[in-house]
């Protein structure tokens, strides 16, 4: 029987994708590790390699077809000796058919000259089948054993079978994971907007129309959630940065090895606050308040068509020439579109900083999981009021955006407070 | 006539392709062997079986110097080197008779010659040049093993300068002798001509001896054998070999400095080549690189039909590799439900040197290399109540975990009978276990396979005995 091939799980938030170029034609000879298409997920555009070896029999999907749903099947793949006319026997599973276990099918190395009996190991009087190492690694990604098919001796679950699940998903809250656990975050039905409608409310006005590219619409799926399910509040503090302007510029006449910026200042100075500040380090689920153990800076990249959040990790533990040179490296590789997906993906708190635009102050939306994000606005002359008299200081406001469910003001003021302290007295940023 | 047209030939009756041979007998296959010289091939013959014979001799030889030890005397001490080898060439004749025993039993039929490919599905067996049959098969496992490699400048005479095959055959034990290569083959010839009485030199081009084992276990085992009084040169070479008369004079080089050695014997071990000559490879789009066999994971060659197992695809060159390695081939053209390729990480590896050296997946540097995480338990034989009474405490267990998921990724041994005891953690290996049920498993008491659990005990921080 063709095996289906189905829409990957590309990323955690990927639900559907697009199949932006097909590599392989229909009839071509497929190698496991070859590339079949280019798959646009929600924030880049990956490769999509086979898994079996065999012929590329009928592709279902054309491409340039938009909004698939993950692990709908998207072409079908012949084994060594089959011919074309195995596809007219095909008949596709009904649509609601354990989409997990036809998934498997793909994942496992099919024999044509002896199909491997590979029933699912949970089948039968409910024992799983599983390696001692293959049920500690399930446990500790949080896999449920019975949705996944053993590839060991009479169908055993091995600890190859915990890895290609975990490569194939990377964390995706998906139908491997125990059905009780919640998703981190719900996503409720969007707010249906047809373009009609849209054009009915604005009473018809001319205009051009820009297609949504799978960025667009997962900025749009995942920010509008985040605004209708977090309860978002806001404290702005103003920064005095003479002392850090002054510091910067003496720190970058000291080498041509780095050029650090203001924002370079900015990551170190609130990861160091988040350390300081640990209850500030935090995200909600519904079971406990997640103290994350790392800091790990999201930092918004504005790009033609959207915007992406590469991940300076472990911020509070590198200096300012390490932080400086990480983000020009990831901020060139958004940019180019060349970030690894564990370079985006994750953080456990975000900065967006429009300074460079002119922008005063601005209240970010959270990016969850993350507990807040800190909105940084342009450093400028200011009148400021020193020991009762009038004096001129370059001012820059800061805005963080807080989850309350996780985050309370007063641990929101004590992080402002020691990430102000620290902007202000840049030296301690060196302790 | 005899029957010429068969399911499966296997070309080559050693451990790969005997054993490919009888299971694809099992498996309903009609099957033939085509060998040219002995059934059993080198493992049988000149390998493994024939100079565990030998080495047990020196073992016993060793001990009768140690009665003292345990309230013996004995005076006059002698062996005779004939018997000796006589007693390993019976054994391994003895061996050799069993496997054309269980190929007939199986119904597999053995045509004695040389087999090359002559065309698709075709093999031409010949005798000392002279045609002996023409074989039709739907499948040809190429089985054909490996031979000493041969260095230039430093070819093998069978004189003065032997290979395993002399080393194997002497007909006197020679007063002084020089090793070449200090892997499994050379270290083993140099533990039992030393413990013959020969004074044994090896030589070592890498900086270590064993170097494929872990570099704590090179360590103790250099450490044991220059103890024993074995002169070892590591980072080393021979860059000359001169035969005067009744023995050789070896040019060395070593730490940059240059020294002679007179030795009445050389035993070169530096390595073993494919044998992929003369069999008709030159017709077929069978790949070969660096005199070996290009297989996949179910040991099939870029051409349709024919197959490889063992030596000529390369190492680990082991019979047990070789045997899996036949038996996964032949299922897998046979159709069998529930075939899974060799998984190289779990093939123990033995050295049958005094002290035994034996090892299972990856050594600790290879799996820092690879990325793990890990934690690291040691055992020494002093702790071990058992290795005390035999009078054996030299010693050493030592296993590497991953930290995170607990998975036993190598375990390494040096001490007495290890070579009987690796399997324990082989099958620990084989069936996934972590730490939690190495440590609720119950090993014997008074064993030496106590040490082993004491070495995964003592990485998770929880040795008893030490």
């Amino acid at each position: 029987m063709p095996i289906e091939i189905l829409m990957p799980a590309l990323s955690p938030t990927m639900t559907e994708g697009n199949v932006t170029k097909w590599l392989k034609k229909e009839g071509d000879e497929v190698h496991s590790g070859d590339v079949l298409a280019e798959i646009e997920t929600d924030k880049a555009t990956m490769e999509f390699e086979a898994i079996d070896d065999g012929r590329l029999g009928k592709i279902l999907v054309p491409e340039g077809a938009e909004g698939i749903k993950v692990n709908q099947p998207i072409a079908l793949l012949l084994g060594e000796d089959e011919d074309v006319s195995a596809l007219d026997k095909f008949v596709p599973p009904a649509s609601e058919d354990a989409p997990v276990a036809r998934r498997q099918q793909e994942t496992v190395p099919v024999q044509a000259a002896a199909p491997v009996a590979l029933e699912k190991a949970g089948n039968g009087a409910g024992r799983i089948f599983a390696s001692p190492l293959a049920r500690r690694m399930a446990q500790q990604a949080g896999l449920d054993l019975a949705a996944i098919t053993g590839s060991g001796p009479q169908g055993r679950i091995v600890k190859a079978d915990i890895e290609a699940v975990l490569s194939a998903e990377r964390g995706v809250p998906g139908s491997h994971r125990p059905a009780a656990q919640p998703a981190p975050f719900a996503p409720g039905p969007a707010p249906v907007l047809s373009k009609e409608r849209v054009l009915a409310l604005a009473g018809n006005p001319p205009y051009t129309e820009r297609p949504l590219t799978a960025m667009r619409r997962v900025i749009a799926k995942r920010l509008t959630e985040s605004k209708q399910t977090v309860p978002h509040f806001y404290l702005t503090v103003d920064c005095e940065t003479d002392e850090l302007l002054k510091f910067r510029t003496e720190l970058n006449a000291k080498s041509d090895a780095y050029r650090i910026s203001v924002n370079d200042f900015v990551i170190r100075a609130a990861a160091l606050a988040l350390r300081q500040v640990p209850a500030a380090n935090a995200a909600w689920s519904e079971e406990a308040i997640l103290l994350w153990d790392t800091v790990d800076i999201a930092v918004a990249v504005a790009l033609e068509d959207g915007l992406i959040t590469p991940i300076v990790k472990n911020a509070d533990r590198k200096g300012l020439a390490a932080i400086a040179s990480e983000t020009k490296d990831l901020a060139a590789r958004a940019r180019a579109g060349k970030l690894k997906l564990e370079e985006f993906q994750g953080g456990t708190f975000s900065i967006s900083n429009l300074g460079m635009f002119g922008v005063r102050d601005f209240a970010a939306v959270i990016n969850p999981p993350h507990g807040g994000i800190l909105a940084v606005g342009v450093g400028e002359q200011r009148p400021v009021v020193k020991n009762g008299a009038l004096a001129i200081a370059t001012v820059m406001s800061c805005t963080l955006s807080c989850d309350h469910r996780a985050v309370d003001g007063a641990v929101g003021a004590q992080f402002l407070a020691a990430f102000k302290k620290l902007v202000e007295d840049p030296l301690t940023m060196l302790l | 006539m005899a029957d010429t047209s068969f399911d499966l030939v296997v070309v080559g009756g050693g451990p790969g392709g005997y054993v490919a041979a009888i299971r694809a007998a099992q498996l309903g296959l009609k099957t033939a062997v085509v060998e040219r010289e002995h059934l059993g091939g080198i493992c049988l013959n000149w390998g493994c079986i024939p100079t565990k014979a030998l080495l047990r001799s020196s073992e016993i030889y060793h001990l009768l110097h140690r009665l003292d030890d345990f309230g013996f005397s004995a005076k006059d001490i002698s062996f005779d080197a004939g018997k000796v080898v006589a007693r390993s060439r019976a054994v391994a004749k003895q061996l050799s008779n069993g496997v054309a025993y269980l190929l007939r039993k199986n119904k597999v039929t053995v045509f004695d010659g040389h087999a090359s490919l002559v065309g698709k599905g075709r093999l031409a067996v010949a005798k000392d040049g002279n045609p002996v049959a023409e074989l039709a098969a739907d499948h040809i496992v190429l089985a054909t093993g490996a031979r000493a490699r041969s260095l230039p400048g430093l070819e093998p005479d069978g004189e003065l300068v032997w290979t395993y095959k002399e080393a194997m055959v002497p007909a006197a034990i020679p007063g002084s002798l020089l090793v070449v290569g200090s892997g499994a083959i050379g270290i083993e010839f140099a533990s039992f001509y030393h413990d013959m009485g020969a004074e044994v030199t090896v030589v070592e081009v890498l900086d270590r001896v064993l170097p494929v084992e872990d570099e704590e276990i090179s360590a103790f085992a250099r450490k044991s054998f220059e103890k024993q009084g074995i002169k070892i040169y590591t980072a080393a070479s021979v860059s000359g070999l001169e035969r005067n008369g009744e023995g050789v004079s070896a040019r060395i080089e070593a730490n940059g400095k240059s020294l002679e050695v007179d030795v009445e014997r050389v035993i070169l071990a530096v390595g073993i080549v494919g044998n992929v000559e003369d069999i008709g490879l030159e017709n077929t789009d069978v790949a070969v690189e660096r005199t070996h066999i290009v297989v996949d994971e179910w040991l099939r060659t870029g051409e349709a039909g024919i197959y490889a197992v063992g030596d000529v695809v390369g190492p680990p060159w082991l019979a047990h590799k070789a045997s899996h390695e036949g038996v996964i081939c032949v299922e897998h053209i046979a159709g069998v439900n529930d075939v899974h390729p060799l998984d190289i990480r779990n093939i123990p590896a033995c050295t049958y040197c005094r002290p035994q050296v034996a090892s299972v997946g990856l050594t600790e540097k290879a799996a820092r290399e690879a990325g793990h995480d890990v934690k690291v338990g040691h055992f020494p034989f002093i702790g071990n109540g058992k290795a005390i009474a035999l009078g054996e405490p030299e010693g050493m267990v030592k296993t590497v975990f991953d930290s995170k998921t607990g998975e036993l990724l190598g375990a390494h041994m040096i001490g007495a009978e290890v070579t009987e005891l690796i399997q324990g953690y082989t099958i620990a290996k084989t069936l996934e276990t972590t730490e939690t049920e190495l440590i609720r498993t119950i090993f014997p008491h008074p064993t030496l396979s106590e040490t082993m659990h004491e070495a995964v005990l003592d990485a998770f921080g929880r040795a008893i005995h030490f």
